[in-house]
C-alpha cells in the first residue's frame, strides 16, 4: 500500500491542500451558475432546474463547456466565478 | 506508543517460534491454574500457548516496554511493579519466582531463551524511524484515499520530470541519521525565495532524488556552498544562459559512499554520483521555488540541470586533487561548485609529448562560448588517465599545465574585435592591436577522471566569472 502522509519537500509558502470555499446558508439573492459540460441531455436538466429556481426569484445564468471531454478553459472558470455566487454543474448522459 | 500498566501476578512473554518458549508452554498452563494470576503476552502468535489466555502483543507494545532482549521472560509483578524477573527457562529461578515446586516435571534444569522479537534489527530500526518521524518539524501532506504516491509527487510539482521516492517520514528519519547535524538546524537560505533551509528539508529532498543517507553530508554541503555570495546560485538559475551547478567532490568520503571516479564518470549508472547532484537541483527547485519558466529563464538548458556531480580520481592522478590545490587537508572530504554549462569533446589520439597535447587542448579550449570572446568565463577540463598519462610522463605538474595553457591562450586582439574575420561578435574595437588573455590566471580548473581507456578530455565552459557571476566555491564535508 502506498504511503498515506508525505512530508512537504518545498519552502511552504503555499497551502498544501485548498479548502473548500463556503457553502451559502441559503441561496436567497444569489446568483446561480447552471454548468452544461456538453454532455447529452444535461440541458433538459438544467432548463428544469432554471424553470424552478427562476421561480423562486433566483437571478440563473447558463454556461457551457465546448467538450465533457476536457477541463472547463480558463476563460470560462473565469467568468463563472465572477459572474456567479454558486455554480450547478450537469453531467447527466 | 504507551503500554497500559501491567497487571499484578505473574507475567510471561513469549513466541512462538522460540523453542525453549514452546517448551516451556506446559509450565505455562500448569502456572494458570495456581494462585496467582498469569498473564501470557504473544509476540508473534495470538493462539501460542494453547493451552492459555494468551494477550496479543504482536505490535510488541508491551515487549518495548519492558525493553525486552529474550523470551521467554517470567516476572513476577506486584502493585504495577516488577519485583522479580527472569529469562530462559532456569528451573531453580522459576520456582522461586513462582513460588510453586515442583515446576517442570520431565524437563531439563535448563535451557537459554531465544531473541525478542523486540531486537530484531529490521523491527528496531522501523520503530526507530517512526519515533525518529514523529517529531520532525515539517509540514504534512495528506494523500487522498485513491492517490498514488508518486503521481502526487508529480502533481505537487515537487519532481524535475522524473519520478521521485516519495518522503515518507519513516524514509526521512532513515536518511536524517546520515548525518550528525540537528534536523532543525538551517544550513543556508535558498534563493529565489529566500527560504531558511533546515537539515530535514535537506533530507526530504534528498530522500525524493534516490540519496542514500550516508551521502546527505555531501548534499548539505553542496546546498551550503551553493547558497553563498561567491557561488551566487540565483544568479546562475535566472541566467538565459545554459549553466547550472558542476559538483566535484573529494576525499575518503568518495570511496565511503561508492561514487564513481572512473568509467563513463560524467555519465549515467552511479547511484552517488546521480542522486547527490539531483538532491542539490531538487532543493533549489523545491525549497528555493526556482522552476523553469520562473526564475529559471534558461534559453536551452542542459541536460546537466537534472544532475551533474562526479568524484575525482584522486589516486591515479598524476597530480594534487583539487580540493588540496584549492586550500583542504588530503584526506578531508569537499565538495567543489562550479557553474557549467555542459560537457563539450576533446579528442587527441596522436600527441604524446605535453607540449603538443597542451597545444591541443589549449585549441579547444579557445572556443569557450566563443573563439571571440575572453576572460569572462572560467572553465573545467577534466583530463582523462590516458591524457593524463602524456603529463606524468612528461613530467609535468598541474601547475606547469596550466602556466602553459594560460601562455599558449594569449589572443591577438586583431583576431578577436568585433567584426574580425566577418563576425559581428567579438571584443570592444578598443582592443585592436593589444593582447588579450583568454582566462583570468585562476579561471582554469583541472580535475583528473574517467576510464581507463580513452585519449580525450571533457571540457566544461563556465558561466559569468568573478564578483559579478559565480566564483567556483570549495567546502569541506562534515559528518
Amino acid at each position: 500500500m502506498s504511503p498515506r502522509v508525505l512530508l512537504d519537500p518545498t519552502g511552504e509558502r503555499t497551502p498544501a491542500t485548498r479548502e473548500w470555499s463556503p457553502r451559502p446558508a441559503s441561496l436567497d439573492g444569489r446568483t446561480v451558475g447552471l454548468l452544461d459540460i456538453s454532455k447529452p441531455r444535461g440541458d433538459v436538466f438544467l432548463d428544469r432546474l432554471e424553470e424552478q429556481l427562476t421561480e423562486r426569484g433566483l437571478r440563473v445564468r447558463r454556461f457551457t463547456k465546448p467538450t465533457f471531454s476536457k477541463p472547463a478553459p480558463v476563460d470560462l472558470r473565469h467568468e463563472i466565478g465572477t459572474q456567479c455566487d454558486v455554480v450547478i454543474e450537469a453531467l447527466a448522459d | 506508543m504507551t503500554a497500559a500498566p501491567l497487571p499484578d501476578g505473574l507475567v510471561a512473554i513469549v513466541k512462538r517460534d522460540c523453542p525453549t518458549c514452546r517448551f516451556v508452554a506446559p509450565v505455562l498452563a500448569d502456572l494458570a491454574d495456581g494462585a496467582l494470576p498469569l498473564t501470557v503476552y504473544s509476540q508473534d502468535d495470538p493462539t501460542f500457548p494453547d493451552d492459555v489466555k494468551v494477550v496479543d502483543d504482536t505490535e510488541l507494545e508491551v515487549s518495548f516496554a519492558l525493553e525486552l532482549e529474550t523470551v521467554p521472560t517470567l516476572l513476577l509483578v506486584a502493585g504495577g511493579e516488577i519485583v522479580a524477573r527472569t529469562e530462559g527457562w532456569l528451573r531453580p529461578e522459576w520456582e522461586e519466582l513462582t513460588g510453586r515446586a515442583p515446576l517442570g516435571a520431565g524437563l531439563p534444569e535448563y535451557r537459554p531463551g531465544c531473541g525478542s522479537r523486540t531486537v530484531d534489527p529490521d523491527i528496531a530500526a522501523a520503530r526507530s524511524d517512526a519515533a525518529g518521524a514523529a517529531g520532525l518539524g515539517p509540514r504534512r501532506v495528506d494523500l487522498g484515499e485513491h492517490e498514488d504516491d508518486v503521481e502526487a509527487a508529480f502533481e505537487r510539482g515537487w519532481t524535475d520530470g522524473l519520478p521521485v521516492v516519495p518522503p515518507t517520514l519513516e524514509r526521512v528519519a532513515r536518511m536524517l541519521a546520515g548525518t550528525s547535524r540537528d534536523p532543525a538546524d538551517v544550513v543556508a537560505v535558498v534563493p529565489p525565495d529566500l527560504v531558511e533551509c533546515t537539515v530535514e528539508k535537506v533530507a526530504i529532498n534528498a530522500v525524493l532524488a534516490g540519496c542514500k543517507p550516508e551521502y546527505l553530508p555531501v548534499v548539505i554541503t553542496a546546498v551550503e556552498a551553493a547558497c553563498t555570495d561567491e557561488f551566487n546560485v540565483h544568479g546562475l538559475l535566472a541566467t538565459t544562459y545554459f549553466s547550472s551547478p558542476v559538483m566535484v567532490v573529494n576525499g575518503p568520503i568518495t570511496k565511503a559512499i561508492g561514487m564513481n571516479a572512473g568509467i563513463n564518470v560524467l555519465g549515467q549508472g552511479n547511484r552517488a554520483n546521480a542522486t547527490i547532484g539531483r538532491a542539490l537541483q531538487l532543493v533549489v527547485r523545491n525549497v528555493g521555488g526556482g522552476r523553469p519558466g520562473g526564475v529559471d529563464r534558461a534559453t536551452l538548458g542542459n541536460p546537466g540541470k537534472y544532475t551533474f556531480c562526479f568524484a575525482e580520481d584522486e589516486a591515479g592522478s598524476p597530480w594534487e586533487p583539487l580540493h588540496v590545490e584549492r586550500g583542504l587537508a588530503p584526506d578531508a572530504s569537499a565538495v567543489t561548485l562550479f557553474a557549467g554549462d555542459g560537457v563539450r569533446g576533446m579528442v587527441d589520439q596522436l600527441s604524446r609529448a605535453p607540449e603538443s597535447l597542451a597545444r591541443s587542448l589549449a585549441a579547444c579550449l579557445r572556443a569557450v562560448p566563443h573563439p571571440k570572446m575572453a576572460l569572462g568565463f572560467d572553465v573545467v577540463v577534466v583530463v582523462s588517465p590516458e591524457h593524463g598519462r602524456v603529463f606524468r610522463e612528461g613530467g609535468w605538474s598541474k601547475a606547469r599545465l596550466r602556466d602553459e595553457l594560460l601562455a599558449l591562450l594569449q589572443l591577438d586582439g586583431d583576431d578577436v574585435i568585433r567584426g574580425a574575420g566577418g563576425i559581428a561578435e567579438g571584443l570592444p574595437k578598443g582592443l585592436a592591436g593589444a593582447t588579450v588573455p583568454k582566462f583570468r590566471d585562476d579561471g582554469l580548473l583541472l580535475v583528473h577522471a574517467g576510464g581507463g581507456a580513452g585519449l580525450f578530455s571533457a571540457i566544461i565552459g563556465g558561466w559569468i566569472n568573478g564578483p559579478g557571476g559565480s566564483q567556483p566555491v570549495t567546502r569541506e564535508v562534515r559528518p
